[in-house]
């Protein structure tokens, strides 16, 4: 009996060998190219090294100089931050499509895929410039390209005059990572139905101009972020505002064949338990991002503060949800509970940086069991969603919006009422427009035999497990 | 010769398997499927709403027997499966018209 390591070796001797040959070329060429150097260099003259590269980029910084160590160590949790927020994107796909049907797989995994390609390309196009135009009315301002953002300043700490901690592409990767989590709300919401080429015209749409014209009200500088209107990291500009767009769409659409019948609501069970779960873990990791990434530094006091408040806002939130679908629906629910730790993520993203301890659980575990009934409502209501993106991002991101209010001193309860609104019925109705367009043009849902048969084969002509 | 098919519980395989092997029985075939009888299904819930499940998982054995062993072979089988309960399962004797050894080309109880 060989080895295996032995075997590895006898088996395709050539590669090998030329493999060898080529370690053998590039030593001798680098031998003499390093003895020629090291004649040519006087001993006597100092080499321009590191040191001095890191004294140019100082005096670069201007009156920021002696925080640099700030700023680098603010832009690189920005920037991991935002590798975390990308990572949600798997934990929506894993959700989905484990929440979903078997023979649907393919077709939720493909519109996950297509949401984050667009998202972001369109965020670079022009919905970074009219997420965040500057000096404008308030309430619109189109943007276009995104160029150059280390040009002018903008690699040095307050660019733009901003002041903020990070680079001018810092800001960038980070927010438009966000933009793309508002369609993906939507997708879970009308999978299992809508016509793909619909919903890729649809997403373009929302995520490309109705996105960053609604957070241009707030975090771009406009008519709320006047009123006073706080929204930490987006329960409101990103959830609420992905959930109406959700509920909007799946009225126009309808709900999935043979889900409510004369007898009452017929359920179309997850097809896999695992993947939703991980799902849901992945989205919890993902928002250590989303939501430490919000603070936009890497200022320590912040920081742990909303770790910790985004941390027990999901745990209670998983309780609340738990608890409430064992004494309400009789049993412990396992999808319910997974949609509790996403809806207390949901209510403390508002905010995560001015809330206590005590509040962070309280505003969970109200979220958790919130999250129950609006599920519980929406479908006594004939409106199907699969996975409860409605309850878990409409209902629960109005919430985390009004606990502001609630929980932290300085805000007006009225205000955060206004702005809720504002930016969910902003959604609500552009969706709707958008979706009753589509669907007199298009059509937006599949056939009864493309639904039956699912949409895997016939909008993809692909299996998502061949055995 | 005879084709045995025994719609029995998931979890009773092994021990009709080794049942089987110790009457000298070499092979069989093993599929799972779903089923009700007299047992009915059971009430799920999901998000809310219940809704009955009426096909539960069996498992199915199909052996080809000689026909001097096929009582040993369905004693073994309920001796084993058994529960008492119901959904224990049913065995159908159905007879062979022929048996070919793939391998070999070996018909009839050669082939077995």
């Amino acid at each position: 009996m060989k080895s295996k390591s032995l075997q590895l070796l006898c088996i395709g001797t050539s590669p090998w060998k030329f493999l060898l040959l080529a370690i053998i070329l590039a030593f001798s060429n680098a031998v003499p190219a390093h003895a020629d150097d090291h004649e040519e260099t006087p001993a006597a003259e100092e080499e321009a090294g590191p040191v001095d590269d890191y004294l140019e980029l100082l005096e670069a910084q201007g009156e920021y100089a002696p925080a640099y160590d700030f700023f680098t160590t603010s832009m690189l949790w920005t920037v991991i931050a935002a590798a975390l927020v990308f990572l949600m994107h798997l934990g929506f796909a894993t959700l989905e499509s484990g929440l979903c049907q078997r023979k649907n797989t393919v077709n939720i995994l493909f519109k996950n895929v297509f949401i984050i390609s667009i998202g972001v390309l369109t965020y670079a196009f022009f919905g970074f410039n009219t997420h965040y135009p500057g000096d404008f009315n308030g309430w619109f301002s189109w943007g276009g390209m995104i160029g150059d953002l280390n040009a002018d300043g903008g690699s040095t700490w307050g660019y733009g005059g901003l002041g903020l901690a990070m680079t001018g592409f810092g800001d960038f990767i980070f927010q438009a990572m966000f933009a793309a989590t508002g369609a993906t709300i939507v997708s879970g919401a009308v999978a299992e139905r809508v016509k793909l080429s619909a919903f890729m015209v649809f997403a373009v749409l929302f995520v490309g101009v109705a996105y960053p014209v609604a957070g241009s009200w707030h975090w771009g500088g406009g008519v709320l972020a006047d009123m006073g209107f706080k929204d930490f990291a987006g329960s409101t500009v990103v959830h609420a505002f992905g959930g109406f767009g959700a509920l909007a769409c799946v009225m126009v659409l309808g709900p999935r064949r043979g889900k409510y019948t004369e007898n009452g609501i017929k359920p179309i069970p997850a097809h896999n338990f695992p993947l939703a779960a991980i799902g849901v873990f992945l989205l919890m990791f993902g928002w250590y991002g989303f939501n430490g990434g919000s603070v936009l530094s890497a200022e320590p006091g912040a920081l742990g503060l909303v770790f910790t408040t985004t941390t027990l806002a999901a745990c209670a939130g998983a309780l609340g949800a738990m608890f409430t679908s064992w004494f309400a629906l009789k049993k412990p629910d396992l999808s319910m509970a997974l949609n509790g730790i996403l809806a207390g993520l949901v209510g403390i993203t508002a905010n995560a940086d001015v809330v206590s301890v005590g509040s962070a659980i309280l505003i969970g575990l109200i979220a958790g069991i919130i999250v129950v009934f609006a599920i519980t409502f929406f479908d006594k209501s004939k409106i199907d969603d699969p996975v409860g993106a409605i309850s878990v991002h409409g209902v629960c991101g109005i919430w985390g919006t009004l606990a502001v209010a609630i929980f932290a001193d300085g805000f007006d309860f009225m205000v955060q009422l206004k702005g809720a609104l504002l930016v969910s019925i902003f959604a609500f109705v552009f969706a709707y427009i958008v979706f009753t367009v589509l669907k007199a043009i298009m059509g937006v849902r599949v056939s009864e035999e493309e639904e039956d048969r699912g949409l895997d084969i016939t909008e993809h002509g692909q299996e998502a497990y061949t055995n | 010769m005879k084709l045995i098919k025994a719609v029995i519980k998931p979890f009773k395989l092994e021990e009709v398997k080794d049942a089987l092997s110790e009457i000298g029985v070499e092979g069989m075939t093993v599929s799972e499927v779903k089923g009700f009888g007299r047992q009915k299904g059971h009430t799920e819930i999901y998000r809310g709403s219940e809704y009955t499940v009426d096909f539960l998982p069996k498992v199915k054995i199909e052996i080809g027997v000689a026909d001097d062993l096929t009582d040993k072979v369905v004693d073994a089988i309920v001796g084993a499966a058994q529960t008492g309960k119901i959904g224990d399962g049913k065995i159908f004797i159905l007879p062979m018209e022929e048996c070919v050894r793939i391998r070999t080309g070996e018909k009839g109880d050669e082939a077995l």
